[in-house]
């Protein structure tokens, strides 16, 4: 070990080693390397006496402050509902007529209702809801459970043949399936339900359309009506008008008679409140309007 | 200043035990507060395991990278709890091995997707995304109606769960294959075994509308359906912090 001398040149220590005549300087780490440091100690203390870190046995120092991410978020929410009570708590209030006829109220409804339609509805009744196949078209007049405001927050609440205990029900059986008719007269009867939107079609003759309609009274009229236009107490559809969920030609209603419909919506009344349920019926139904 | 480092230098013994003592601030830093886990992670009496075929299911998500897209963790901000639900505890991953929270969202976070949707619309969105959702960007998994489950290992998933903590009783364990056909299938005499094994509030349904065959489609979707919905935990802070 060599001895420690000071280099005229720079002034500094040398590390007292030499080899074969070098010797090594010891520069010391620069002051602002110091500052750093102990500014960013400083800062740790700092952190550890207010914001909760360091684990006691059984529990941790919950710091000065209080922070608490799952608090900030509830506030955060609860802050947001508050400033939305102004025009929220008329609409959770008033009655559906009287909200229409409000346009400001309407303009909440449109702004707040398209981002909840967004989010829970759109994935199946498609952003514009316009539905697909399966999945009904929410923008027309023809509604299975009726096309109120009130009809409208009612299904969204307890869903069609969903788990919740007032689900609204409705099971199309398979007549064909389950043989409650031949295929011969399925046949039949789809030409009748084609002939109520297609009157007079080369492909339908009017022996085969009266057949349909006397075995149509027999086993769909209970459900669809005499006159097939549906039945929104038992969720059945409307046949004579052009909206169809599953499709209006020859091979998706005769699968349909074949294999029945169970169409399936969830229920809403633990994912949505009473206010954002509402909101979504008041939105479906100005939907249907032109807009002004 | 460096002084002491000087002389710790100098002792070859002490400058290793030096090292180790720094070295293991790391560890410490992460191992400690999981000593406090229990002041950390709920407690959801209620939690249940998932079935069979939803574990099948789960599987079935981990080898086709689901999880690269996907999250399942609502995290602690607002517009994730409005649009979302309640934020995510840990102690609903309590029994998923290995966790699925992912980090990443080119899809949506499904941590609460159980319940939201039909079974229709699973099977009409996994065959083909567009169908249903038009601007989607998720690949079509049309394949997974036409596999056949795989149902024979399915005794030594639960095995192998159970080793990890997930507690599966022995006649679980040895009814797996039974009970994840049965729970697709309503009408079997399996179905029955699944409801008394794992609980009333089980879906026991054709998951993709077909009672009769077991396929990938019905395990997954029986894994989307059950997602959030293993223990009503979450539901509970937000409430309680409202009053």
């Amino acid at each position: 070990m060599g001895k420690e001398e000071r280099d005229p040149h720079t002034g500094y220590l040398t590390t007292g080693h030499e080899w074969n005549g070098i010797i090594e300087l010891n520069t010391p780490v620069p002051r602002v390397i110091y500052f750093f440091l102990s500014a960013a100690a400083l800062f740790a203390i700092g952190y550890w006496i207010l914001m909760p870190t360091w684990p006691l046995g059984t529990t941790y120092t919950k710091g000065l402050l209080g922070d608490d991410v799952r608090k900030d978020v509830t506030h955060a929410v609860k802050q947001a509902a508050l400033d939305r009570a102004v025009w929220s708590a008329r609409i959770e209030k008033e009655s559906f007529a009287d909200i229409q006829k409000d346009t400001a109220l309407m303009e909440a409804v449109r702004e707040t209702g398209h981002t909840l339609f967004g989010d829970n509805c759109a994935a199946c009744h498609g952003r514009t809801a316009q539905g697909g196949k399966g999945f009904p078209n929410l923008t027309t007049q023809s509604w299975l459970w009726g096309g109120t405001p009130a009809a409208i927050a009612e299904t969204i609440r307890v869903g069609i043949n969903s788990t919740h205990p007032d689900s609204r029900t409705s099971q199309m059986p398979a007549f064909g399936r389950d043989g409650m008719l031949p295929r011969a007269d399925i046949d039949k009867v789809v030409a009748f339900v084609r002939s109520l939107t297609h009157p007079g079609a080369k492909d339908l003759p009017a022996d085969k359309v009266a057949a349909g309609k006397a075995l149509f009274a027999a086993n769909c009229a209970a459900c669809h009506g005499e006159d097939a236009k549906g039945n929104p107490e038992m969720g059945a559809p409307n046949l004579t008008d052009p909206f169809w969920i599953y499709g209006g030609d020859a091979k998706t209603i005769e699968a349909t008679v074949w294999n029945g419909r169970q169409g399936h919506m969830p229920t809403w009344e633990h994912r949505l409140s009473a206010l954002d349920r509402k909101i979504l019926a008041l939105y479906l139904v100005d939907l249907r309007k032109p807009s002004p | 200043m460096f002084g002491f480092h000087y002389r710790l230098e100098r002792k070859a013994i002490g400058l290793v035990l030096a090292i180790i003592g720094v070295a293991s601030i790391g560890g410490i830093v992460e191992i400690a507060p999981l000593f406090t886990i229990h002041q950390t992670v709920e407690d959801a009496p209620d939690m249940r395991v998932y079935t069979p075929l939803e574990l099948a299911g789960r599987n079935i998500y981990i080898r086709e990278g689901c999880y690269a897209c996907h999250s399942q963790m609502i995290r602690t901000l607002r517009d994730e709890v409005e649009r979302y639900g309640p934020y995510s505890l840990a102690v609903e991953s309590k029994y998923d091995h290995p966790m699925l929270w992912g980090s990443k969202r080119t899809g949506p976070d499904i941590a609460r997707l159980g319940g939201k949707y039909s079974d229709d619309w699973h099977v009409a969105h996994l065959n083909n995304p567009r169908d249903v959702v038009p601007e989607s960007v998720m690949p079509a998994y049309r394949f997974l109606s036409r596999a056949e489950l795989r149902t024979d290992d399915l005794s030594n998933h639960l095995k192998a769960q159970r080793r990890v903590g997930v507690p599966y009783s022995d006649d679980m364990i040895a009814n797996a294959a039974a009970d994840a056909y049965g729970q697709a299938a309503p009408d079997s005499p399996q179905a029955e075994g699944v409801a008394k094994r794992y609980g009333k509030a089980t879906n026991i349904r054709a998951f993709d509308g077909k009672p009769k065959d077991l396929t990938e489609m019905d395990a997954l979707v029986a894994y989307l359906q059950i997602l959030g919905r293993l223990t009503d935990a979450a539901y509970k802070p937000m409430a309680s912090a409202e009053k």
